[in-house]
Order: C-alpha cells, then structure tokens, then sequence
C-alpha cells in the first residue's frame, strides 16, 4: 500500500489511488460495499486534529474508507483502512438529529483520533451505517494478512525449512501436495464457517416461523376484536389491543389491521421529514397545495430514493398523531390537499366573498380561473373554494355552455310572499343596480 | 322589468342562477318555492292550466340572459308543485302538467258562487255553457280547462250540489245544479 503524505497529524489519511476517470483503486479482494456522495469528514477536537475534508464521495469497501472530493479543489483523495478504526460510536436518533445531516463517529489510530463523518447528501444513512458495522467487523483484511503472513513466512524461511514442516510448526506449503494440502485447507475453513452461518440461519429460520405464525395469530385477534366488539367494549380490552399494535411496530411488523396504527417507524420519519419540507412550497402556493403536487415536489427534491404515493399519503395522514402546523385535508370531490393549520377556511370565504360583491362580479359572477387569478391559487384548488363557498350558502351556480361560473347566492334575500320587492338594503339590490347598468 | 305578455317579471328572472338547479339544499329549496310562486302566479294570470315539459314554454328561457331551464329543472320545479298539491302530473311519463292555481276545491266554491250569483239554483245548463257561456265572461271560470271543471263539477256532484247527465253529443253534457 502506498503510504503518503497524510493531512495533519501523523498518518490517519492515506492517499488513495484513483484512476483518470476518478474511481478508486481497490486492492486485491477489496469490493465496494457502500457509496454516497456529499461527505463531510470533520475532526471532532477542537483545535482538530486533522484538517476537515469536505464534500466529497464517500466509498466504503470491505477494507477501507475511501474519500474522493467532487469538486478539484486541491484536497486528495484519501483514505483510512478499516483496520484502524478502534470504535465505533453508536448513533443515537434524537428529535434534534432529524433536523441535521447524519453524522457518525469513530475512533481510529494513529492517535485514537475521534472522526465525524457528516452526511449532507440523501443517500440511505442506515444502510450505509449497518454497512459500515458489516464490513469493520468483517475483518476482510485478517485473512489476506493472514494468508499474506503465512505465503511471506514460507517465502522466507525456505531455505531454511526442511520438509513438510515449518519453522513455526505449521504445515508448509510446498510443491504439490502443499497445494493440495492448501486447497484442503481453505475448503475446510470455508466449510467450517458456512456450516457456523449455517447454524445461526437455521436458527434464524426456525425463529421466523414462529415469529411469523404469532404475528398471525395477533392479526387473526385484532381483526376479530372490533367486529365482536360492542358498545360494551371496556377499556381494559383495548388497552391491550392497542399495546399488542405497539409491540408489533416494535418487532417491525406493519399491522394493517386497524386505522389507529401509529404507522411503522419508516412512516413516522418520512411524515416528519414531510412536515419540514412542505412548508415552502406550501407557502408558494398560497396556503394550500394538492397533493399530487406535492409529490412531484417531494420527489423531485430527493432526486433518487423516491417515495411512493402511498406513502407520501400515509405520511400525511400520520401528521394529526404529531404536533404539525400542517394537515392532510380531504374535499368532497375526493381531492385531498396538504394545508396550513392556520389556513382556515373563514379566510378563504372572506376573499370570496369580497371578490363577488364587486360590481362586476355580482354582474357576471366568476369563474375557477378568475378566482385563481383575485385569490393567487391554482385553478384545481380554486374550484375546491368556489365549491366550499357554494355549500356553505355563500355562493350559487349558473351552468351553461360557456360553463360553470359562480354568483354571490341572493336566494336568501327573495321574498316568497312577494316576488317583486327588492329590499334597499342587501345585495340583491347591489345586483339589481350592477345589471340595469346593462339592460335596455 | 321584462314582461312576457303583460306578466310582470320579477327582477330575479335574470338572475343566472335562477336557471340553472342549484346542488346545495338549502339554496335549492329556496329555488323551487320561487319557481313554484312563479309558475303559479303567470298561470293564473295568463289562465294556462297546462304546461308540456317537452314544449317551449315562456317562463322557462330568458332569452334576455340566454338562459333555459334544463329538462331535468323543468321536471324537478314542477314536481314540487305537484307534491304540494297545486299541480298533477297526467301522465306516468310527466310530460304534461295540469297546473292548479286554484285548487279543485276552489274551483268548486267558484262556482258554486257563480250558480248563485247568476240564479241558477235549481236550473240546468251544458257543461260548455259554464266555460263559454255569457254569464261566464269575464269570470274567472271564463276559459276553464275542461278537465279541471269536470273534476270541480264531480266534487260538487258527490257533495250532492249537482247531478251530470250526459246530452245527445259528447260535448255537450250537461249539469243540474241542486244547489
């Protein structure tokens, strides 16, 4: 391996090898395991230790951590051999962690220095974290230097040894039969430690079955319970429902029995990401935006790793169970759109309200895209408030071939006693007023 | 305002709205008492006693607007005065409307006020005569529809106020009053 110079104190980096085109060069046995891109690695001490490296590649391999800047300003490509890394430390998940870019932590000699990798990028920080703990306990680079030990040992003591045996006593590995005996070697290791992996997966298998068979057997009762259930359902009976809903969301099975789940733990982290991001667009548009459009936002921000529509939709629904200032709302045309807490309703009838009473409008009513247009939203949702305003008895509706257009409702102003009279007061006469401007 | 005829229109014909059959039940509900005071008040003052849905008639477009009532407007506002009893449908397929802007009760009070008036208690006259005759003009009964004076002429018959008999021609039947 080459050694070179290293960035701050002694040795930590090493240069890494990359070709023309900036990929890395593996050693012999080395396989990529892991790569995300908008890596930070920062000295955890202050005064650091080494100087930070930032934004760059991060690859990690069965025996190293390789880093690659992405941009050619001046830093190198560099590297730490998993083999120095003496600690790794655990990452806790706090509310506070949700709102910056993950970071890990490790120790790593020369010097027991305290590493921080900080991960800017949106690459799967779990995956790469459980990786990470894969391949440093992997010890990938144990065998080769065992076996590299072993080729050097009777490399080197060749002309000393005679026979079979080496200086150490262990079987030399020369001519033939020391390639037999090699062979031999290697396949009874490797049998030894498939029958080992072996053993743990049977165990893990036999203990899925029963995992999986009790999984159903709580389903088969919670989906029994509400249906047998009446009015006489006492407390005691859906506390316990509900803490079997919990241990299974423990255990990581989704129940898909009841609306009342909390959601898997994937659901909660998305709907809280949700909450954060959707706050500009949602001001963008003016308070209200569907849902659909905030799938092609939200997707389209995490670039890779898209999330479905239905989880974008359980996301959303997941909201009322935190303390968000937003909420999923449905219409009832079905149309469910992502809104301010704060945006209510009365705001919006009152900028309707004040749109229709207008000369014009009283005249000629408005239509979705005219109210788009006063009321600075999208024509889908406008129709959604035009519609609202129309239950609500504020607005009322004039179809015809040019289309649906929308009036200030002046039904509840007509007397039925006498159909001719027209209070002073009220809009009906305001309208009267705005259309004799044009009758003949 | 408009008038269609010498009907005075009132200003909320012109209202777009008023067209068109409004969804929200509150607001629909409003609509159709208007149109039901509507239809009833133009009837009576053109004496219309019968209105096909399927034929133009005046009062459903404003041409002023250029609005119309849809068939299934039509069909709504008009049933609605039927369930209130002002109006039957004579058909199963409502395709024509008789419309009651007095109710048969009423017609019967009329002419039993007009038996009267004229001193025909006890006299006998063709049920045409009642409609067209000269005592007839210039009363409400001037012009009735046929099938609603038959029907007002039956009630008055069970009550025991007159007697029907038919003539020697179909038209002419004719009524004995025993008032």
């Amino acid at each position: 391996m080459a050694s070179g110079s290293s960035i701050g104190v002694g040795g930590l980096f090493t240069n890494a090898e990359v070709t023309t085109s900036g990929r890395p060069v593996l050693r012999r046995n080395e396989v990529e395991c892991f790569l995300l891109s908008s890596v930070d690695f920062d000295s955890d001490d202050d005064p650091p230790r080494f100087t930070a490296l930032k934004s760059g590649n991060l690859i990690l391999t069965t025996h190293r951590l390789i880093w690659i800047p992405s941009q050619s300003n001046g830093a190198v490509p560099s590297s730490i051999p998993l083999a120095a890394v003496t600690h790794i430390f655990s990452h806790k998940k706090s509310i506070k962690s949700m709102f910056h870019s993950p970071r890990i932590r490790f120790q790593a000699d020369p010097g027991s220095v305290v590493v921080t990798i900080v991960f800017r990028g949106k690459g799967d920080f779990d995956g790469f974290l459980t990786k990470f703990w894969e391949c440093w306990r992997g010890r990938a680079w144990d065998e080769e230097d065992k076996s590299e030990a072993e080729t050097s040992r009777s490399g080197g003591s060749a002309t000393v040894a005679q026979g079979l045996y080496g200086n150490d006593g262990t079987v030399r590995m020369v001519g033939l039969a020391g390639i037999l005996r090699k062979e031999q070697e290697q396949w009874e290791s490797t049998d030894k430690s498939l029958q080992d992996a072996f053993q743990d997966l049977n165990a893990l298998m036999s203990k899925a079955k029963e995992m999986v068979s009790l999984a159903e057997k709580m389903r088969q009762k919670l989906l029994s319970a509400p249906s047998s259930q009446n009015s006489s359902t006492d407390d005691e009976e859906m506390g316990s429902k509900e803490e079997m809903q919990q241990w299974m969301l423990s255990v990581g099975i989704i129940s898909p029995v009841t609306k009342e789940s909390a959601g898997a733990l994937y659901h909660q982290e998305l709907s809280r990401q949700l909450a954060d991001f959707v706050r500009i667009p949602l001001e963008q548009a003016g308070g209200m935006i569907s849902l659909t459009d905030m799938y092609y936002h939200f997707n389209r921000a995490r670039g890779t790793e898209l999330i479905s529509p239905d989880d974008l939709w359980q996301a959303c629904t997941l909201w009322e169970k935190f303390d968000v200032p937003v909420m999923l709302r449905k219409f009832d045309s079905g149309v469910m759109v992502i809104q301010n807490k704060s945006h209510s309703d009365e705001e919006v009838m009152s900028r309707i309200r004040m749109l229709v009473t207008k000369t014009e409008t009283l005249r000629a009513g408005v239509t979705a895209s005219d109210a788009a247009l006063t009321v600075k939203i999208a024509p889908a949702m406008a129709k959604e408030h035009l519609l609202t305003a129309e239950t609500k008895g504020l607005l009322c509706r004039d179809m015809s071939p040019d289309g649906l257009r929308f009036y200030f409702n002046l039904f509840p102003e007509m007397d039925l006693t006498n159909l001719h009279i027209v209070k002073d007061f009220g809009t009906y006469g305001e309208w009267v007023k705005a259309t004799s401007i044009l009758s003949v | 305002m408009q008038k269609l005829a010498d009907f005075k229109l009132p200003q909320f014909f012109n209202y777009p709205p008023y067209f068109t059959l409004q969804p929200v039940r509150d607001t629909r509900e409003k609509q159709i008492q208007l149109w039901k005071e509507l239809i009833l008040d133009y009837c009576k003052s053109q004496k219309i006693f019968l209105i096909g849905v399927e034929e133009d008639f005046p009062l459903f477009s404003n041409s002023a607007i250029d609005r119309s009532l849809s068939h299934e407007a039509k069909e709504t506002f008009l049933s609605a005065i039927v369930g209130e009893g002002r109006a039957e449908w004579l058909d199963k397929g409502h395709r024509k409307c008789l419309i009651l802007w007095h109710r048969i009760q009423d017609w019967a009070d009329i002419i039993l006020q007009f038996v009267r008036d004229n001193g025909l208690e006890d006299s006998v006259m063709t049920v045409e005569e009642i409609r067209s005759g000269t005592e007839s003009h210039g009363t409400e009964l001037q012009g009735i529809d046929r099938t609603i004076l038959m029907r007002a002429l039956k009630l008055l018959e069970n009550k025991g106020k007159l007697a029907l008999f038919k003539g020697t021609s179909a038209d002419d039947e004719g009524v004995k009053f025993s008032v």
